[in-house]
């Protein structure tokens, strides 16, 4: 793996720290006129999401992870693991929950995910931004009650709660917006 | 991609301009020549913390010049020729600088008066900073000691090597150590010391380490401390200025460049030339004189009321 000095370090680049992968966040090049320059960083720890701050003599350099995000299916949950296909080669990999995370409540199967593979496995995935799911269960619909604004919580096939519209009901396909968990409109079937 | 555009919005442009302006009409008032000196210089700063951008001779393939770090240098020969007080408003460049509020190319203003006192080189550097910000703000003067004091519990003169250690590993995760009292005071100074400043004021910050003198005088100071008659200028987090009252000695000065060789063989970086022109003006008699270097385009941050150099300036480093 490449070596990578603190002005190369871009927000996106994946570095190891500490024996750990980690994802540059933000670098903060502090130089005073005269003096030693430093760079402030935050990184995430791509094992267990936490974010990290370090203060780098300007220069240091680290090594680059070897970390890929890779485009791939949802298959299915066998109850334990999670399995996603890469279309192209058919590769499958099993994430855990842990590698999963809030990507659970959203994983409709044959939707593209992002899955990040550290040495080939599988450490967090990152599902669509939107995906269209059913409602299994919600309050009855109310006709003709568009403009009101109220809103009411409506179950999803993925067992993801979401507030939706008063005029929304049951059996209805919606599409959501998996990094806000929003509501953004019906999917006429 | 839109590339080919600038960063800075033609209103902050505008705004610039305006400042360009009011600095000029500034040094104008109080009879300061303005002058030109050339941007490629036979020999860099050795100062072990900045690094030069070298081009090659125009007439001489084999030769090497260096676009200034700053005018200091040739503007020093010009006061020690007798020009009287004189300010300088051009771009200077070091490489490897680059962050929100640094780019390798940058425009620097800088001025040396043999005409006038340390609290007088003061008063002027505040004047333009309440210039630029346009409001009239509280200045106040700390030592660099009592800074640490009151914000570390620390005397910077004092405190031990493994002290000044502990303490910046207690405010800060690092991925280095050092052997080098300066670096954790510089650690220290930039990344707590300086944003625990008050923002709405002007902070000017005296008597550094005589290890962080660069070209200022070195005294004694009331406790007895070697200390380096050279001022920072803080508002609003940012630093602003950097100004001494000038080392005239020529042989002392020649002291200072092999220590910063000797730092810069150690940190096996490369070595400078020595400006001989420069040794020769201060042999052949630099007057009493202040003189201090301000980065305009941070100047330029607080007229436009931004929070980066790249909404000042038209095309940074990524965009020439």
């Amino acid at each position: 793996m490449a070596n990578y000095s603190t002005n190369e370090f871009r927000s996106g680049l994946k570095v190891m720290l500490d024996g750990e992968p980690c994802s540059i966040l933000d670098n903060e090049f502090v130089k005073p006129g005269k003096g030693q320059a430093f760079n402030r960083v935050k990184l995430r720890n791509l094992n267990t999401g936490r974010v990290w701050e370090r203060t780098f003599k300007s220069g240091e350099s680290l090594e680059g992870a070897d970390v890929i995000d890779q485009d791939m299916e949802y298959l299915y949950n066998d109850g334990e693991f999670y399995h996603f296909m890469d279309p192209t080669t058919f590769d499958q990999v099993q994430a855990d929950l842990k590698a999963v995370g809030d990507a659970a409540s959203w994983l409709k199967e044959q939707d593209v995910c992002s899955v990040t593979l550290y040495n080939g496995a599988p450490i967090s995935v990152t599902p669509p931004n939107f995906v269209e799911l059913e409602i299994v269960e919600t309050d009855p619909g109310l006709k003709g009650d568009t403009a009101q604004g109220g809103t009411k919580p409506a179950h999803l096939s993925t067992g993801a709660v979401v507030k939706v519209p008063l005029f929304i009901s049951q059996g209805e396909v919606i599409r959501v917006d998996t990094r806000t968990g929003e509501y953004v409109s019906r999917v006429k079937s | 991609m839109s590339d080919w555009r600038p960063t800075a919005s033609f209103d902050a442009l505008g705004r610039r301009a305006a400042l360009l302006m009011a600095v000029r009409q500034f040094f104008a008032q109080r009879g300061v020549m303005e002058v030109e000196t050339p941007l490629l210089a036979s020999a860099p700063v050795t100062d072990p913390h900045i690094e030069a951008i070298a081009a090659r001779h125009p007439a001489d393939n084999d030769t090497w010049l260096y676009l200034q770090t700053s005018p200091e240098f040739a503007m020093k020969r010009l006061v020690a020729a007798g020009s009287g007080p004189i300010y300088q408003i051009c771009k200077a460049f070091r490489r490897g600088e680059r962050g929100r509020r640094h780019n390798p190319e940058f425009t620097m203003l800088e001025w040396y008066r043999p005409d006038q006192s340390f609290d007088g080189l003061i008063d002027d550097v505040c004047a333009i900073v309440q210039l630029a910000a346009g409001a009239d703000l509280a200045v106040i003067r700390r030592s660099y000691r009592d800074l640490f004091v009151e914000e570390l519990e620390l005397d910077p003169f004092a405190a031990s090597l493994s002290e000044l250690r502990n303490c910046a590993q207690h405010h800060l995760e690092l991925s280095f150590d050092s052997e080098d009292r300066d670096t954790w005071l510089q650690l220290l100074m930039s990344a707590v010391v300086e944003p625990s400043l008050p923002a709405d004021q002007i902070t000017v910050v005296e008597d550094f380490p005589a290890s962080q003198a660069a070209l200022a005088r070195v005294e004694d100071d009331a406790s007895g401390h070697a200390v380096a008659k050279r001022f920072e200028v803080y508002y609003r987090g940012m630093e602003l200025a950097n100004g001494y009252d000038e080392l005239r000695d020529a042989g002392e000065l020649v002291r200072r460049i092999r220590a910063d060789h000797s730092q810069r063989q150690q940190a096996g970086l490369s070595m400078p030339p020595i400006d001989r022109a420069l040794l020769q003006a201060m042999q052949a008699g630099l007057p009493a004189c202040v003189g201090v270097a301000m980065g305009f385009d941070r100047l330029a941050m607080l007229h436009c009321d931004a929070t980066t150099i790249d909404e000042v300036i038209a095309f940074p480093l990524e965009r020439v």
